[in-house]
């Protein structure tokens, strides 16, 4: 039916090996993982733990795409719009009301719920490509949106608004740059276990029923509009704490930080992860913000066609992304064990 | 039959009055009515287009019916939204296999007990203690339908890859999980060899016993229905032709000439 559906389904047919469709690593693997993100920090420049927490927070937002489309079925081109409402939530909260940052993150993911619930009400209409065109109307719109006069007061209009970076706690002796870091990564690992239980859970299998079939799904009495829209609601939501880290960890948020480029990124992650591979998501982000840069090394006049081609070689190569990556190295792993 | 039936004095658990349904200017369904009672297999024949399958999605809600009512224990279902009648005891299965092809053969059960649970977004993804012990119920029921259909072996393997005849077995197993009052089957037989038409007949009747359901097959292969139903209604033109045991319906002198045509011809 739709694109995501074949997507999903082809990414199947490479994992046939496999007796489950794994949604997670394994736990020696995570753990491993785990460990490194925690003594990454100690050993790296301010600048490089700045780049890391940029990668988690990239990685939240992907994982959130990840859920609507690899869980749902349902894809959206307009990621960046809910990442700035979670942005600017953080901001106007921190700057003009004194609120704690931490504070700022449950409230923008409830924002960005209410927010994507609604817009998934008419979306519950559409599907595959043209509830894409929808969600790319709703990304086109929103950096004109946060410019508008009457709200200029509060968004700063097109200036944007300069938000303070916070300190380490409890006389940490950190800096601003590490203690973020940290921050970030407990929030994302939180998130990520709860996006896991979820997938995992009644309510992430209703998601996956009306991705692969939707009229099989609502006669075992799935509310198939309702699930949607929660889809959305949550995707949003994640997508709305991966911006309020990100305008903390930016310390600016301005209305052309978030246009369909950023959309179009994270749609990118998702795919280069692996659609429906939840640790993907940390390398599609990691593909995001590292390539672009590599690409610019290589030549800094074609950077955007070395980029190009950086992109189609991954997709030439391993087409469901990094879980095909992964499965692959498991597979040679178990044959190195049996020799 | 009828007759006999009322005078047991039980109320029907199914009531199909006068259902017309009409497409534009075609009129699919056309006045058809019938009853269904606790423990019955209900066959459902006639030739291809009398309306077999129009029937069906009235029953799951698919469709709506231009006029007519569909009582299940003497309730409308015709108000109800399709999602919605699942927790009313009604199952099915599809025509043509219509399962969650990208999911485990248990996940796909688990989807089957959806509306026999309830949980919400937070409680799921926090593992709440109740939401926990509502899963262990959950599983608990889905191995005694796998191991009642035997499917245990293949309980974790992606649906998608299985053989057709597996597949069908799983759509069954997914409808008992909501422990259904009333089993809509749509061309069971579909797809099978003889060999395993014979095996689906005996487990119908396996279910209707053991599991306590009543059963209405829509189906094409004569031979399963006339050895397996209790009461046969056919239909033709949207039109019912004649209801009976299946004796009664084979020997009917207008379902013969529906199936073979008549001498003039």
């Amino acid at each position: 039916m739709s694109a995501a559906e074949e997507v999903v389904a082809e990414g199947h047919q490479a994992v046939e090996a496999v007796p489950k469709r794994a949604m997670t690593l394994g736990t020696g693997t995570s753990l491993v993982v785990l460990a490194a993100l925690i003594i990454m920090p100690i050993f790296v420049k301010n600048f490089i733990i700045f780049q890391m927490t940029m990668l988690l927070i990239y990685g939240l937002a992907v994982l959130a795409l990840n859920i609507l489309t690899g869980g749902s079925g349902q894809f959206s081109l307009g990621q960046s719009a809910f990442y700035a409402v979670g942005a600017y939530t953080t901001a106007v909260l921190m700057e003009h009301f004194d609120v704690n940052y931490a504070l700022t993150l449950p409230i923008a993911g409830i924002v960005c719920f209410g927010f994507g619930f609604l817009f998934g009400q008419p979306a519950l209409r559409l599907s595959g490509v043209y509830l894409a065109l929808a969600t790319f109307a709703l990304a086109t719109a929103m950096p004109q949106l946060l410019k508008l006069n009457f709200l200029e007061h509060w968004t700063g209009g097109v200036q944007g608004l300069v938000v303070t970076k916070p300190d380490a706690p409890f006389g940490l002796k950190m800096s601003q740059d590490m203690w973020l870091y940290y921050f970030s990564l407990v929030v994302v690992i939180g998130i990520y276990i709860l996006a896991v239980n979820l997938l995992r859970s009644r309510s992430g299998r209703a998601f996956m029923a009306i991705r692969d079939n939707e009229i099989a799904a609502s006669a075992m009495g799935v509310d198939v509009a309702l699930y949607k829209t929660l889809a959305f609601g949550v995707s949003a939501a994640i997508t709305g704490i991966a911006g309020s880290l990100g305008a903390i960890a930016v310390q600016f948020v301005a209305p052309d930080s978030y246009t369909i480029t950023l959309a179009i990124s994270l749609f990118l992650g998702m795919v280069v992860g692996g659609v429906g591979w939840l640790p993907g998501s940390i390398v599609g982000a990691a593909f995001i913000i590292f390539v672009p840069n590599i690409a610019e090394g290589i030549s800094k006049g074609l950077s955007g066609a070395v980029f190009g081609v950086l992109l189609f070689a991954v997709i030439y190569l391993v087409p469901h992304g990094a879980r095909q990556v992964a499965i692959l190295g498991q597979q040679l792993a178990g044959k190195l064990r049996k020799n | 039959m009828t007759q006999a039936q009322l005078a047991q004095g039980t109320s029907p658990l199914l009531a199909v009055r006068d259902v017309s349904v009409v497409f534009g200017g075609i009129v699919a369904l056309n006045g058809v009515s019938f009853d269904m009672h606790k423990g019955q297999i209900l066959g459902l024949i006639g030739p291809n287009g009398a309306g077999k399958t129009t029937l069906f999605n009235c029953l799951s809600r698919l469709y709506q019916p231009s006029s007519g009512d569909i009582l299940m224990e003497g309730a409308s279902i015709l108000s109800r939204p399709p999602h919605r009648i699942a927790e009313i005891g009604i199952g099915r299965t599809f025509q043509n296999v219509a399962l969650f092809p990208n999911l485990s053969v248990m996940d796909n059960v688990r989807v089957g007990a959806h509306s026999k649970t309830s949980s919400d977004i937070i409680s799921d993804s926090l593992r709440l203690a109740w939401v926990r012990r509502s899963e262990t119920s959950v599983n608990k029921k889905v191995h005694e339908i796998l191991a009642y259909l035997k499917l245990e072996d293949v309980a974790h393997t992606v649906v998608s890859g299985l053989p057709f005849g597996t597949q069908k077995r799983v759509e069954l197993a997914r409808a008992l999980a909501a422990d259904p009052k009333i089993l809509l089957l749509d061309e069971p037989a579909g797809g099978l060899n003889h060999e395993e038409v014979y095996v689906l007949g005996d487990l119908i009747r396996r279910i209707r016993d053991e599991r306590h359901m009543t059963v209405l097959l829509v189906e094409h292969h004569m031979g399963l229905v006339m050895s397996i139903a209790d009461h046969v209604v056919a239909l033709n033109f949207g039109k019912k032709l004649a209801e009976g045991t299946p004796a009664q319906v084979q020997a009917d002198p207008d379902v013969i000439k529906a199936y073979l045509g008549s001498k003039d011809q």
